[in-house]
């Protein structure tokens, strides 16, 4: 039962790892960038959140909408600004570029409202216990769980079936081609990077209510957990973000049930390794070479 | 209908066009011939917005377009197969056809347009479920026409459709090429098989790195030795 417990925790864990990796495996899809600033968009939905929790007194869902909205501005800003200049530059400099914009949030953050962290309040939710066959699930993390689920379905709904989800496909898969079909690529960009942003600020929230302190360096090792969960899946592959985060949150979980929880983080850094050495493409991924 | 005046074409610091001009009239079909690197498809690239002109200007039913944002270019009027096809393989066939209506709202006319686009090629329509990168090269040479076809355009561009094909594959796909302009699409052709485009054209330049070096009816080009020598395999 222990066990079956630790699962739980690592599947709700594992759905915020997923959302962030969304945005990570949905940029570079389109891109071929790895924008390192998403974990920092992370912590700025986290703290849209809180104020608009505590300071504008609103619920969970309008707080986990405004913090969704704020974020998918703030990533199209950064590409705008940070990204699209270096469109046709080197692939080094767009990475560089994308630490110095992670690094610019994280700091600015704190120039702005100091460093001290946050608590959210615990009073948001209904926090009862539901016991389903001798495990107990928190109705918390049961909703978090849920919110997580509707918002992947959502993603695929909008990739697969609406247009900007196809011109989506159309860029990533070939941006020559798109443009013929008379796609506009800078649009597109713009809005995978306001999808992914959304997705990664929706988790803020949900990280915030679950582990309830949050502070402006929170977004450094999420960002790089949900990297290595893109990178697990198969980076550029949505469902792939999808089963790494998860799977990830659970081989954390496990990893703690065992006891052995000042590992946890190294153990997914051991999983980035072992990915990189025996699967690079990832779970989900074929060996395509690259196009010369 | 299409006037390209005296354009050049850089890629970086090379020059891949100098001074071209061509045009093009309501209803022809017009042929550009010439070797591997000859320009060709910079030219092609440059008409659907592409590629930037460095000098000279491109004019559409009499209004410049060089330079302008591709997805203009295409609600304009002008649809581009490129070479190599470059089909969406990882979408079903239906997806890509619907891809080439991206700018249209009409969806009464979407609907006809994908009738009239199984009509012509059968094939599309048994496959229309299947993943476009499982199909033969001449069935994704087909959706790749079929796909511009999906934009309603008045001027085809097709770059080297006979690319890769089976000799009876090359005779049905210009057939269909000949189908497309008696329904009123105006074609300018791209081709290396010299033979097959003359065949079909009305007219047909000739370009050599980066320059128009002859043009003419198709029939003059057909007899002409320098032609000849060069394309027809100079006998």
């Amino acid at each position: 039962m222990e066990l079956i417990q630790q699962l739980v925790n690592g599947i709700s864990l594992g759905s915020i790892y997923a959302l962030i990796a969304l945005g990570y495996t949905m940029v570079y899809g389109i891109v071929r960038l790895i924008n390192f600033a998403h974990g920092d968009v992370f912590m700025v939905g986290a703290f849209v959140g809180f104020y608009a929790i505590t300071s504008l007194n609103l619920g969970f869902f309008p707080a986990l909408l405004l913090a969704m909205v704020v974020c998918a501005l703030l990533g199209v800003i950064i590409e705008r600004i940070a990204y699209k200049p270096l469109r046709n530059a080197t692939r080094i400099a767009a990475l560089i570029t994308a630490i110095g914009v992670s690094l610019f949030i994280e700091y600015g953050t704190i120039y702005v409202r100091g460093a001290q962290p946050e608590a959210y309040p615990s009073t948001l939710l209904p926090d009862k216990s539901i016991e389903v066959f001798g495990v107990t699930i928190s109705s918390q993390s049961l909703l978090i769980l849920c919110t997580s689920i509707v918002l992947m379905i959502l993603l695929q709904l909008i990739v697969h079936k609406t247009k900007i989800g196809k011109a989506m496909r159309a860029v990533s898969y070939d941006s020559e081609a798109a443009r013929l079909m008379g796609i506009n690529v800078d649009n597109t960009i713009s809005a995978t990077f306001a999808i992914g942003s959304a997705l990664a600020g929706a988790a803020g929230v949900i990280f915030g209510i679950y582990y309830i302190k949050i502070e402006p360096l929170m977004g450094i090792i999420p960002g790089l957990k949900a990297f290595v969960a893109a990178v697990l899946g198969g980076i550029g592959i949505i469902p792939g973000a999808m089963v790494g985060g998860l799977a990830l949150g659970v081989i954390e979980a496990l990893v703690s049930g065992l006891g052995y929880s000042l590992w946890r983080d190294g153990v997914a850094f051991i999983v980035l390794i072992l990915i990189l050495i025996f699967r690079p493409s990832g779970l989900f991924g074929k060996n395509v070479r690259e196009k010369v | 209908m299409l006037k390209v005046e005296s354009i050049d074409v850089f890629y970086g610091n090379i020059q891949a066009l100098k001074g071209v001009s061509l045009e093009v009239q309501e209803g022809e079909i017009v042929t550009l011939i010439g070797a591997n690197g000859a320009g060709k498809s910079t030219l092609l690239k440059t008409i659907s917005g592409l590629l930037k002109p460095k000098h000279g200007d491109i004019l559409y039913e009499g209004q410049s377009i060089a330079g302008k944002a591709a997805q203009m270019i295409v609600k304009q009027g002008i649809s581009h197969v490129p070479e190599g096809r470059r089909i969406f393989a990882n979408m079903t066939v239906e997806e890509n056809l619907e891809l080439g209506a991206f700018l249209r709202k009409d969806k009464d006319g979407i609907r006809q347009d994908f009738e009239k686009v199984y009509q012509l090629f059968p094939r599309l329509h048994e496959r229309r479920k299947q993943l476009a990168g499982t199909l033969s090269g001449g069935e994704q040479q087909m959706l790749a026409m079929g796909r511009a076809l999906m934009a309603r355009p008045r001027l085809l561009l097709l770059d080297e459709p006979s690319m890769g094909l089976a000799p009876l594959l090359v005779k049905t796909i210009f057939r269909i090429i000949e189908e497309i302009n008696s329904f009123g699409t105006t074609i300018l052709l791209v081709e290396q098989n010299a033979n097959m485009a003359l065949s079909v054209a009305d007219r047909a330049y000739v370009i050599e790195s980066g320059r128009v070096v002859l043009s003419g009816s198709a029939e003059e080009l057909n007899a002409s030795e320098q032609v000849k020598m060069a394309y027809l395999g100079g006998h």
